[in-house]
């Protein structure tokens, strides 16, 4: 039914009905946001899995990732052996005044030494502060959330396929194997399938 | 001595009530707007649910500095948030609240209301012309063509009660209102309400401010205490506006109890009326100039005349 009026007593009943319902505000200091899993706050370190290889620095579009290491050597242990040389991380930064949180630091990263916190409150006064340095990124490491599960239906991680493909490798090894009932080491069956093949 | 004593204590019942109801519209307006469009409004000021906003925004506009254009005509520019305010004051002297609750009792008082409140709006023309700008300027032309329009319907819908209490005086009307009235005289209270919306500029009547198109009309140069002066008055004129409605179209003090709580019912109706001048502020879009225009003179005004035929018949009856 139509009637004159109709409209603007409408638009009166939609604010009314508005005003009686909670206010949707987030009283943010007073309450903490709650925040999506898997939210960009601030890139964290785990500085014992960075080997200082400077994938994450060449990726970086910003160039905000500052990285200066330098090598050990690791004297041979065996007589007439080789010295090994380790990578020594000695500065790891990140100018969060640059960073634009694409995240493709935390991707390349083949050791998965960075990781999103969702701590945000690292707002500084001076921009020159905003440079991070590993300690402090070190530090968010404690703040970084553990993985959200899969979203149902979702493809699963390379590293459970190739598992899995190994596991199943290793259970048909086992199948051609027990009619000889020669007990060799596991790694052997293992190996056997490959020998045949060759 | 005593009749002296009662003057000065009337007086200074007017100015308080002067000074504080506009500030309780004000902060209803804050709060009731936020929560209509999801929002809480001022939290912190004055700890609880932000009470003290206002108050905390005088002192603000105090501390700012006083800056008049240089090319301003500067005597205008000054005095020109005064002549907005005063006749506000001036009407709240005549309202009454409850029998003999009133400032001063006139035997025109619905007249001089009127007259008054018109002056006010001079006031914003005033700063409007004065201040040497092209906004302002914009913004005090749209002003005139709004009082020019608007004046015609108010006061023939004023005079449709005035025709059926058959006196001038607001206490005589209060005293001589019948609930059937709210019937009989109800396009009158919507031509009323409505036109007065768009003389204290309020939206969706507020193209003189239209903060989109012109800045802030004439108030764009203003700051400081002058500033506040004109917000002030803008709240001022709500109440004197909702006050009047209320007094000539809902009775006024009259309800359960009149005799001792009269002046209670008069303000919450006063208090009801400007909720829904806050309501509709955030329930309509601003009108257009020419919109305004023709609202008033093809819609209110003929309506305002029917009114008046409807009013005139009744009269005649009844008598
Ligand atoms: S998130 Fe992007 S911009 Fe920020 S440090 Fe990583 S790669 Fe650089
Ligand atoms: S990519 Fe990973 S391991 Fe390599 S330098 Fe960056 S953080 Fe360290």
């Amino acid at each position: 039914m139509n009637w004159p009026g109709k409209g603007l007593a409408k638009g009166l009943a939609v604010t009314f009905r508005q005003m009686t319902r909670r206010s949707v505000t987030a009283h943010y200091p007073d309450a903490l946001p709650e925040l999506p899993p898997r939210t960009r706050g601030v890139i964290a370190l785990i500085e014992e899995n960075c080997t200082s290889c400077m994938l994450c620095a060449r990726e970086c579009p910003a160039w905000c990732i500052y990285i200066d290491s330098h090598k050990d050597v690791i004297p041979a242990t065996t007589e007439g052996g080789k010295d090994k040389t380790r990578n020594v991380l000695d500065r790891f930064a990140i100018d969060f005044s640059l960073c634009m949180y694409c995240s493709i630091c935390v991707e390349a990263c083949p050791f998965d030494a960075l990781h999103w916190s969702p701590e945000f409150e690292y707002a500084e006064l001076d921009i020159r502060e905003l440079t991070h340095e590993k300690d402090r990124l070190r530090d968010w490491m404690w703040t970084v959330p553990a993985p959200v599960a899969l979203d149902p239906g979702a493809e699963e991680a390379k590293e459970i396929g190739v598992a899995e493909k190994a596991a199943e490798r290793a259970a048909a090894a086992q199948r051609v194997v027990e009619p000889v009932e020669t007990t060799t080491g596991d790694l052997d069956k293992l190996d056997q399938p490959k020998e045949g093949d060759t | 001595m005593s009749e002296t004593l009662e003057t000065v204590l009337r007086l200074a019942g007017v100015l308080v009530a002067f000074l504080l109801v506009p500030l309780l519209v004000g902060q209803v307006e804050h709060k009731a707007m936020a929560h209509m469009q999801g929002r809480v409004g001022p939290m912190y000021a004055g700890a609880f649910h932000g009470w003290a906003q206002l108050v905390a925004d005088g002192v603000k506009f105090v501390q700012k500095e006083d800056v008049v254009p240089a090319a301003a005509d500067r005597m205008v520019f000054k005095i020109a948030p005064a002549v907005a305010l005063v006749p506000y004051l001036v009407a709240m002297l005549v309202i009454p609240i409850g029998p003999g609750l009133v400032g001063q009792d006139l035997d025109v008082g619905l007249f001089f209301v009127i007259a008054v409140m018109g002056v006010g709006v001079v006031g914003s023309l005033m700063g409007g012309w004065s201040s040497a700008n092209k906004f302002s300027l914009l913004g005090g032309i749209r002003v005139a063509a709004q009082l020019m329009a608007y004046e015609l319907p108010f006061v023939l819908a004023a005079a449709s009660v005035a025709m059926a209490a058959g006196t001038l005086s607001l206490t005589g009307i209060v005293e001589a209102w019948n609930p059937w009235w709210l019937l009989w005289q109800a396009i009158a209270a919507v031509v009323f309400f409505v036109s007065g919306l768009a003389e204290v500029q309020r939206p969706p009547f507020d193209m003189p401010v239209a903060d989109a198109e012109i800045v802030f009309g004439p108030y764009t140069e203003y700051g400081g205490l002058r500033f506040a002066l004109f917000i002030l008055a803008e709240y001022a004129g709500i109440v004197v506006l909702s006050a009047l409605t209320a007094v000539l179209f809902l009775g006024g003090w009259r309800g359960p109890f009149e005799d001792q709580l009269g002046w209670l019912w008069t303000l919450l109706k006063t208090m009801a009326v400007a909720f829904v001048v806050i309501w509709v502020r955030v329930a309509y879009p601003r009108l257009r100039e020419d919109q305004l225009q023709r609202l008033a003179w093809q819609g209110l005004v003929p309506l305002a005349l029917l009114q008046l035929a409807i009013t005139a018949v009744g009269a005649v009856m009844t008598a």
